[in-house]
């Protein structure tokens, strides 16, 4: 393996046209730790990694591996793998041969094609063409060919997206077994669900901008009381002038900051009934969909 | 790292079918209109002659040449598809990514796509020279005429073959880049090769003026190149066409190819692989 570098995203921006896709995005990816690149469809993640790639010219800005740009890399493919979206993949084409095209063209050992393709799995498939292949099977050629150069950085878009559950479990542990090793692992992903069982770090974006970067723990939005009373009214005012952070919803209201015992013990002194009162875990989905989401910053 | 993209160039178009069912069609296309050219002027062309009826006005010893070069004057709308369909399949099959992540430096990939093509081409070439001088040489010296196959000049026409046909799949590699969408590219190649060209070479002979600019399209400055053409025998004789020196043509259609691919690398080749 090479050495692992971080990934430095400074001030990156593109527009198409009159539509800005990325603007003023930085963050840093560090070895060693799986680092989620989450936000909806149509966030710019893609554009974003490409733009890291040198695929797409960035409009303003920087992405770098450990300071230098992607085309200065003296050895690109063994210095950073990817395995994008797109299935990029003549269907004419062997999977075998498909990885020697690129492997020649990048001066890797001949003797890789056969290992990267053992090690996800498909050496029984090599000489079968790509276009016969389930998507499956094309996502775990795309991790073959990012896994080709042996590198220290890894940039996944979705590589989740189209496998089947034995797939998922794979590829969550085959994640943490790199970052493991000491590699930069960078994964992109358009649900946080799927991820969040393999991901330390996660840089969050949304419409273009960063509005998230930090751990995952930090992410978690905590437990909510839900309470109801049939004087939801009254109960609501008790709870407030008690001093409790009250949201009302349309079947009860929410209480944040304090916990079942707290919220009951008021309403008790209040001498209102309650109809309910549940603990509620928010979990990282919601934090997630409140930060990306309609309800999100802008 | 020049060296190491022609090879990755070489194992696509290795690796892929088109190359071999491109050949086939090209061979058997050669084979058969130079064994039906050689059967009609060399076995019937005496008789027409002697019958004092309207046939071409072909003489023996222009027979081989026109016969031979049917390789190149019939033959190179297979390079330049070829040329044109290796590259318009990478923007097809978004190949283009996976190339650029293993050399980011495009200009390396499309000079190796170049060369590579050259090669193809060339092969294409004296794969298309095996039919038209095999089949066409046994016919002609089995109706007893000259195959002039012991004549440096006929072998210097067929090395002009070769040179003619590699430059042709260069011009497809160049297309290809300036019209990346597969299906709009083949149906332009198709359309001005075999149709459109054939009509502007007839219309330019007829006029003085139009003739010193009909020497410059393409198909004219190749078989200006090679030297032969059953297209150019069949006008001559009753219009007035001119054409080009030899390597006046050679650098006519040379110069057309490096335009194209000039153009291709400033327009598509250098975009945004989203």
């Amino acid at each position: 393996m090479s050495t692992s570098t971080t990934i430095d995203v400074r001030g990156l921006s593109k527009s198409f046209g009159q539509v800005q896709a990325v603007t003023d995005l930085s963050f840093t990816v560090r070895p060693g730790v799986v680092t989620g690149f989450l936000g909806p469809n149509g966030a710019g993640k893609t554009t974003t990694l490409r733009m890291l790639l040198g695929l797409v010219r960035p409009s303003g800005g920087s992405a770098t591996f450990g300071g230098r740009a992607y085309r200065e890399l003296a050895r690109p493919l063994a210095t950073v793998g990817m395995a994008l979206e797109a299935s990029s993949f003549h269907p004419g084409r062997s999977a075998r041969h498909h990885l020697s095209v690129y492997g020649t063209a990048a001066g890797i050992a001949k003797n890789r094609v056969d290992e990267v393709l053992g090690q996800v799995g498909l050496g029984d498939f090599a000489d079968r063409r790509v276009g016969g292949y389930s998507l499956g099977m094309r996502q775990r050629l795309g991790l073959a060919f990012a896994l080709l150069g042996d590198p220290g950085v890894l940039v996944l878009d979705e590589p989740v997206n189209g496998l089947d559950p034995e797939g998922i479990k794979w590829i969550r542990s085959f994640l943490r077994q790199l970052a493991g090793e000491g590699r930069t692992v960078l994964v992109s992903s358009h649900l946080l669900s799927e991820v969040q069982q393999s991901v330390d770090q996660v840089v969050i974006i949304s419409r273009g901008e960063l509005v998230y970067d930090g751990g995952l723990a930090a992410l978690d939005g905590g437990t909510r009381i839900l309470v109801d009373s049939p004087d939801r009214a009254g109960l609501e005012s008790a709870l407030r002038s008690a001093g409790a952070d009250v949201l009302a919803l349309e079947d009860g209201l929410a209480v944040t900051g304090s916990s079942a015992a707290d919220v009951g013990a008021m309403a008790l002194t209040a001498g209102i009934p309650l109809s309910r009162l549940t603990p509620e875990h928010t979990g990282l989905e919601k934090a997630f969909l409140d930060l990306v989401g309609e309800g999100g910053r802008p | 790292m020049f060296l190491r993209a022609v090879r990755s160039e070489f194992q696509k178009i290795l690796t892929v079918r088109m190359w071999w069912v491109l050949l086939i069609v090209l061979v058997g296309y050669v084979a058969f209109t130079s064994g039906l050219l050689a059967g009609v002027f060399g076995g019937l062309g005496d008789q027409l002659a002697s019958s004092g009826g309207n046939a071409p006005d072909i003489t023996d010893a222009a027979l081989p040449p026109i016969i031979y070069s049917i390789a190149s004057s019939i033959g190179y709308v297979f390079p330049v598809l070829f040329g044109t369909l290796a590259t318009t399949s990478e923007f097809r099959h978004q190949t283009l990514t996976p190339t650029f992540l293993a050399q980011p430096h495009r200009g390396t990939v499309l000079g190796a796509k170049l060369v590579t093509l050259a090669v193809f081409g060339a092969l294409y070439g004296i794969a298309a020279l095996v039919a038209s001088v095999g089949l066409g040489a046994s016919i002609l010296s089995a109706t007893g005429h000259s195959t002039a196959l012991g004549d440096s000049d006929t072998w210097a026409l067929l090395a002009r073959v070769v040179l003619a046909m590699a430059i042709w799949a260069i011009i497809g590699v160049g297309l290809g880049a300036l019209i990346p969408s597969q299906v709009a590219a083949i149906v332009i190649v198709l359309a001005f090769t075999q149709f459109l060209e054939p009509i502007l070479r007839l219309m330019t002979s007829l006029a003085d003026w139009a003739a010193g600019i009909g020497q410059y399209l393409p198909g004219a400055a190749s078989d200006a190149l090679v030297g032969s053409s059953i297209f150019t025998s069949m006008t001559a004789a009753a219009s007035g066409a001119q054409s080009l020196e030899w390597w006046q043509g050679g650098l006519v259609l040379f110069g057309m190819a490096i335009v194209a691919a000039g153009l291709g690398y400033l327009t598509s080749w250098r975009k945004d692989v989203t």
